[in-house]
This record gives structure tokens, C-alpha cells and sequence, in this order.
């Protein structure tokens, strides 16, 4: 592939990304989705460098964040806008919803609510397959506000120390809901914080999706050597923390200059600056994609509601004893009465 | 004072200015306290009324602020730490039930630990198996926490006062599903004492025991039942340490009958607790077994059909009671 050939598949990526989100906005608006802890990646698109630069047989953890790097791993929308909607056929059979999206086939060992909680997960993935010798690697991705969290540390500390397949990837979009990362930290070089640990450590421009895969190229590699990394992408969340919440804690001249960030538009004109690919090759690409996410919406809003007894199931393994319902205990009692 | 219409979020923001006003010591710290005026608003505006020594925004660091809030609580502060979800007290339990909860026992009552932490539990906004769960059990198990969960917007702001004057440490617990609903506030008058239950219907043929917002739907069941002839009792708990079981006692022996409902899961839960010690203290009055109306014994779903099905409502609680005082059984009785 030739740097035009692979940033126009990055731009592809992208495009796909925030033509899902924006399909998740609107679905929001339509009152389709199930509740509104929704949170879309849009400024973000960058990680689609860490994502092609991914094996298949690679797998992942995300945060709450985690719409576009499912998509850019080979998630069906249709599926992804299903189980945001709550939907029987969505990738958790309406359980899990837009934080918990989940899908094994595709590596994805899970969408996370609680922050920093998959991270470790990524660590033990990484661990069997070093002891099954299957030279594939784990990447764990959340976002700057999981700097903060202890299990971060104790994670990259096992990893350093066991020499496993595992990348750290943290997406640095400047916020954790309302708080600025400079409010979060005294000390922003988290690279250094890898460092400490053994860990590679390297911090990229998040506008740059050619730079973002060229150092995940790199430190994927090494990682499926044994040698585990931290890459921080920094960039800038375009828009709320979730779905409702209008940022009023930051002010809109530091909004303008952030969505300039924009790694859509810099792969963009990089594009058509090198001539990768022109105005309109690039309009048709955006219309098809659009097209593809229209579709996936109208799909995912015609699909079902999950029948209620399916509450009862996946709790325990399908050939296990389910939980018994509330009535059915309820009823045991209430006809034992003789008096 | 007279009484005046506000919100239970209003009532709570309320309590913590009127506390902060008089007591020096209070700190607020939690994630979004501050400048976003907390997740559910609750905090909205402290930030410039009393300033960022007072109202500290946290890294996303329980176990680290929550920690920190305990050594406080030993250094002359007060602190008020908000858990932005009751789901997040995984992280912070050893902090909650092996430190805070044990340093006045272990230390042979030389100190304790007065701090209150705030979190909100329960379903209604399709947030999902790890932000919505209704975990109280797991607090009000371990010795040493006191444990409120109000239901009413008077006892949001009187409870909470009260807890920031206590000597140990409160597990302050509201529900996402009261913040935005309305009702009366008279900052001079309680409810009632701290750790004292509360008759909020009257009635004669079966007593209806629940707290936080499973409270409102006993009291739409309990009208439910009256439609039907059937006179029931609501007793909200208001806190679950102290428990107040005299008051308990004193409905059923009367009733005769009792159904203990929570949102939360039933199996391990504080209905167990409940029924327990209503079978001990009241079994030669009991007509019928206590019965749990409680949480299916499943994570919380995010489908919102599947949501709302996995908890107990109005309807579900008045064919209960039904079933229980005129042996009507209802549609989904098993034959
Ligand atoms: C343990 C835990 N604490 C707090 C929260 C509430 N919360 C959800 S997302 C979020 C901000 C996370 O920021 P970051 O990690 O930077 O991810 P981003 O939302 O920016 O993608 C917070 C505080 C949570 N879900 N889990
Ligand atoms: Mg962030």
C-alpha cells in the first residue's frame, strides 16, 4: 500500500466513524436510542490509525467511548445503532447498550461504564495468549480521565513486569466530562508515567491519523514482542461528554480552535493536497458512507424490542439454572397460604 | 418557616449550603462537584459560593479521594464526598467498610470518622447494569456505617443536615429517579427524628414497608388497594442504620400482614433483613408469611421495557397485596 493508498483507507475509517455518531445523534433525537448516556467519539476519528493498525486476530477493550473503535475494528452499524436502541439483534441483545457493546468474534472484549474498568482486562488477555503462544495482542483504549485511576498503574506494572502483549492506548480528547486534563493532573507527560513503569511511552497528534498509525504500527510490534507500550493521542472532544450535556464549563473560542483539530479534514486536505484523491472522489465517498449509515439507522429502528423473558437469560451460562422470576417466587408463596 | 414547593435535587443542594453556612469544617469533594455543579446538579453553584478550598473537584480517583475524605474526617474536616454513582462503590469499599467504618472500633473509640458520602442509585434513565443498581445491602451489612436513603423532599434536606452532624461516617444514598420531582420543604420542621420510620398512609389490613423511591410506588399501590377495599399502611424506613424495627413491629402486630419491597435485588438484600426481623419479633401475629416484592435477581438491563420489568411497580406491589389480604390472585399467579 502507498501513503495515498493507506491514508485514503484512514479517511474511509474516519468518515465511517463520524457518519455512525452523527446516525447515533439522530437516532437520539428521534427518541429511538435507549436512554441518553450516549457518548460519540466525534474528534476522535485518529484512533482508526490504532485500529488498522491492528491484526484481525488482535483484541481490544474500550471505554464508554467506544462507538468508533468498534466500527473502525469491523462492527456492523446496523448491529452497533441496534444495541444503542436496545434492540433484540444488537450486539448484546439490548443487555448492554451503547457502554456495554461487546462483540468476541470481532476481538471486542467489551465497552466499559466504569472508568478504567476494562483496562486490566486487556492485561489478562494479553497474559493468556502469551501462555498460549498465540502472538496476538491486547490493546486496552480509554481516555485521559482513566490517567487518574489506580488500576491504571497496577495494570501497566503487571504488564511491564510479565513482558505481555499488550498496548495501552490512551485517547486524550482534553476532558473527563467537565473537568480539563490540566485540572485532573499536575503532570501531563504521561509518557513518563509508561516509562516509570518499563513501558514504551509515546504521545502523537490525534489530528494526524498518519501519525497515530505509524506509532501504532511500531509499538504493536513491539508489544507482540513482549514489550508493552502506553501511546497517548491527543485530540479534542468536538462536542459534550454525552448526548445532553451542552459543555458549558468550556467557552466557545477554545471549542472553535479545538474542532480545528479536526483529524477528518486534515486527512482530507492532505489527500487532495498530494493528490491521493480529489474533491469529488472524496464527496462520493462521503455520500456512500452516508448512505450506508441512513441505512443502518432505517434498519436498526425497524428491528424489535427483545421479548421481556430474555431478562432472565445470559445471567448464568445457557446451560445453567436461570434466576428464578420474582412472580414465580411470589406465586410459591402466595399459594402455599391455606388459612 | 412555612413550607415551601421545591425539588428533592433543590432540597439537597439546600442542606449542604445551610450546613457549609454554619459549619467551617465541611468540604465537598467529588468528581463534577465543582465547576459542572455535579452530575445530577445537586451541587450546582457552590463552586462560587464558597469557593474551590471548600467545594474540590477530584481526578477520577475513588479509592484515592474517598480515602482521602476518611483521613480528613480523623483531621478536623467534615467532608462530604459525592460518589457520582452508587455502582462506583466497588472501588471505594475497602476505604468504605474496612477503614472508615472500623477506625473508631479498632482504635478503642479513641476517633471517629464524621464524613458523609453522597452517591444516587436505582434505574429509570436506561444507564445500564453498572449505572443503576441499588447496592445499599452491601453498606448496611458492615457495622459501623450509618445508611439513609430518602424518600421525600423534606426528609432529602433534613436527613442530610442531620447526617452532617453525626460523630461517624454516612452512606448518604438518593435515587436518579427523585431528583427532578417536586413537593414540600420546611427547613424547620422534620419528618421526624433521625432513625425513626415513618407511617406515611395509615392503614389497617397489610403494612407496605420500602424506602427511597420504591416509597411513591407503595403509596400509588396502596391507593390501588384501596379501590379494591383494602386498607394498607406505608411505613418508609427513611434509614436503614439505625433501623427502626419498633415501628415496624408496632404496623404488623396491628396488620397482621407486610410486604417488604425494594428495588433492590431480592436474594442477600435489605428485604431480607426486613422480613427477618419481622417474622422474629411479630410471628405469632402473622396471618400470612412476609412477603418480598424486590428486584429481579438479574444485572439491570438497558433495554427500557426489559429495565422497567426488572424492578418492582405500583401494580405489581397492589396484586401482591391483593393476592396476600383477599386471596385474589392475579394474572401471573402459576397454576
Ligand atoms: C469509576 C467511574 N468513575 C466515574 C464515572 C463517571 N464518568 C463517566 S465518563 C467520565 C469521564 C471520563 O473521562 P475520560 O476517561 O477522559 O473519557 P472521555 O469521556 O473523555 O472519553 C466520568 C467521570 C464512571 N463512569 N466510572
Ligand atoms: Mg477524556
Amino acid at each position: 500500500m502507498t501513503d495515498n493508498q493507506l491514508l485514503l483507507a484512514l479517511y474511509r475509517d474516519m468518515r465511517r466513524i463520524r457518519s455512525l455518531e452523527e446516525r447515533v445523534s439522530e437516532m437520539f433525537v428521534r427518541s429511538e436510542t435507549a436512554g441518553s448516556m450516549l457518548h460519540l467519539s466525534i474528534g476522535e476519528e485518529s484512533v482508526a490509525g490504532v485500529c488498522r493498525a491492528m491484526e484481525a486476530k488482535d483484541s481490544f477493550t474500550t471505554h464508554h467511548r467506544g462507538h468508533g473503535i468498534f466500527v473502525a475494528r469491523g462492527a456492523e452499524p446496523s448491529r452497533m445503532l441496534a444495541e444503542i436502541a436496545g434492540k433484540a439483534n444488537g450486539y448484546c441483545r439490548g443487555k448492554g447498550g451503547s457502554m456495554h457493546i461487546a462483540d468476541m468474534g470481532l476481538g471486542h472484549l467489551g465497552a466499559n461504564a466504569i472508568v478504567g474498568g476494562g483496562i486490566a482486562h486487556a492485561v489478562g488477555a494479553a497474559l493468556a495468549y502469551k501462555r498460549k503462544k498465540q502472538k496476538r495482542v491486547a490493546v486496552a483504549f480509554y481516555g485521559d480521565g482513566a490517567m487518574q485511576q489506580g488500576i491504571l498503574y497496577e495494570s501497566m506494572n503487571l504488564a511491564a513486569l510479565w513482558s505481555l502483549p499488550v498496548l495501552f492506548c490512551c485517547i486524550n480528547n482534553q476532558y473527563g466530562m467537565g473537568t480539563r486534563v490540566d485540572r485532573a493532573t499536575a503532570n501531563l507527560a504521561f509518557d513518563e508515567r509508561a516509562r516509570a513503569f518499563g513501558l514504551a511511552g509515546e504521545i502523537v497528534d490525534g489530528s494526524d491519523v498518519e501519525q497515530v498509525h505509524e506509532a501504532a504500527e511500531r509499538m504493536l510490534a513491539n508489544a507482540r514482542d513482549g514489550k508493552p507500550g502506553l501511546l497517548v493521542l491527543t485530540c479534542y472532544r468536538f462536542y459534550g461528554h454525552a448526548r445532553m450535556d451542552k459543555s458549558p464549563y468550556r467557552d466557545s473560542a477554545e471549542e472553535e480552535q479545538g474542532r480545528r483539530r479536526d483529524p477528518l479534514q486534515s486527512a482530507r486536505d492532505k489527500l487532495i493536497a498530494r493528490k491521493g484523491a480529489g474533491a469529488e472522489s472524496l464527496d462520493a465517498l462521503d455520500a456512500e458512507i452516508a448512505a450506508e449509515m441512513d441505512n443502518a439507522l432505517e434498519q436498526a429502528i425497524a428491528e424489535h424490542l427483545p421479548d421481556i423473558a430474555t431478562m432472565f437469560e445470559d445471567v448464568y451460562a445457557p446451560d445453567q439454572p436461570k434466576p428464578t422470576p420474582l412472580r414465580a417466587r411470589l406465586s410459591a408463596i402466595l399459594s402455599e397460604m391455606t388459612r | 418557616m412555612s413550607a415551601v414547593e421545591t425539588t428533592y435535587r433543590e432540597a439537597l443542594r439546600q442542606a449542604l449550603i445551610d450546613a457549609m453556612e454554619q459549619d467551617p469544617d465541611i468540604v465537598v469533594m467529588g468528581e463534577e462537584v465543582g465547576l459542572y455543579g455535579g452530575a445530577y446538579g445537586v451541587t450546582k453553584g457552590m463552586l462560587e459560593m464558597f469557593g474551590p478550598e471548600r467545594i474540590l473537584d477530584t481526578p477520577i480517583s475513588e479509592p484515592g479521594f474517598v480515602g482521602a475524605a476518611v483521613g480528613a474526617a480523623m483531621s478536623g474536616l467534615r467532608p462530604v464526598v459525592e460518589l457520582m454513582y452508587v455502582d462506583f462503590v466497588g472501588l471505594v469499599m475497602d476505604q468504605l467498610a474496612n477503614q472508615a467504618a472500623k477506625i473508631r472500633y479498632m482504635f478503642g473509640g479513641q476517633i471517629g470518622v464524621p464524613m458523609v458520602l453522597r452517591s444516587q442509585g436505582g434505574t429509570g434513565r436506561s444507564a445500564a447494569a453498572q449505572h443503576s443498581q441499588s447496592l445499599e445491602a452491601w453498606m448496611a451489612h458492615i457495622p459501623g456505617l450509618r445508611v439513609a436513603m430518602p424518600a421525600t423532599i423534606n426528609d432529602a434536606y433534613h436527613l442530610l443536615r442531620h447526617a452532617l452532624t453525626l460523630p461517624d461516617p454516612v452512606v448518604f444514598l438518593e435515587h436518579k429517579g427523585l431528583y427532578t420531582q417536586k413537593g414540600m420543604l420546611d427547613v424547620s420542621k422534620p419528618d421526624g427524628p433521625w432513625g425513626k420510620a415513618l407511617v406515611r398512609r395509615p392503614g389497617n389490613d397489610v403494612t407496605i414497608v420500602a424506602y427511597s423511591k420504591m416509597v411513591q410506588e407503595s403509596l400509588i399501590a396502596a391507593d390501588m388497594l384501596a379501590a379494591e377495599g383494602i386498607s394498607a399502611e406505608v411505613i418508609d424506613l427513611r434509614t436503614l442504620n439505625p433501623l427502626d424495627d419498633a415501628t415496624l413491629v408496632q404496623s404488623v402486630r396491628r396488620t397482621h400482614r407486610a410486604i417488604v419491597v425494594t428495588e433492590a435485588h431480592q436474594t442477600g438484600g435489605f428485604s431480607a433483613e426486613l422480613s427477618a426481623r419481622l417474622h422474629e419479633l411479630c410471628f405469632d401475629h402473622l396471618e400470612e408469611p412476609v412477603v418480598r416484592v424486590a428486584g429481579e435477581d438479574i444485572p439491570i438491563p438497558v433495554s427500557p421495557a426489559l429495565e422497567r420489568g426488572s424492578v418492582p411497580n405500583a401494580q405489581l406491589i397492589a396484586e401482591t397485596g391483593l393476592w396476600l389480604v383477599k386471596r385474589q390472585a392475579p394474572g401471573w399467579a402459576a397454576e
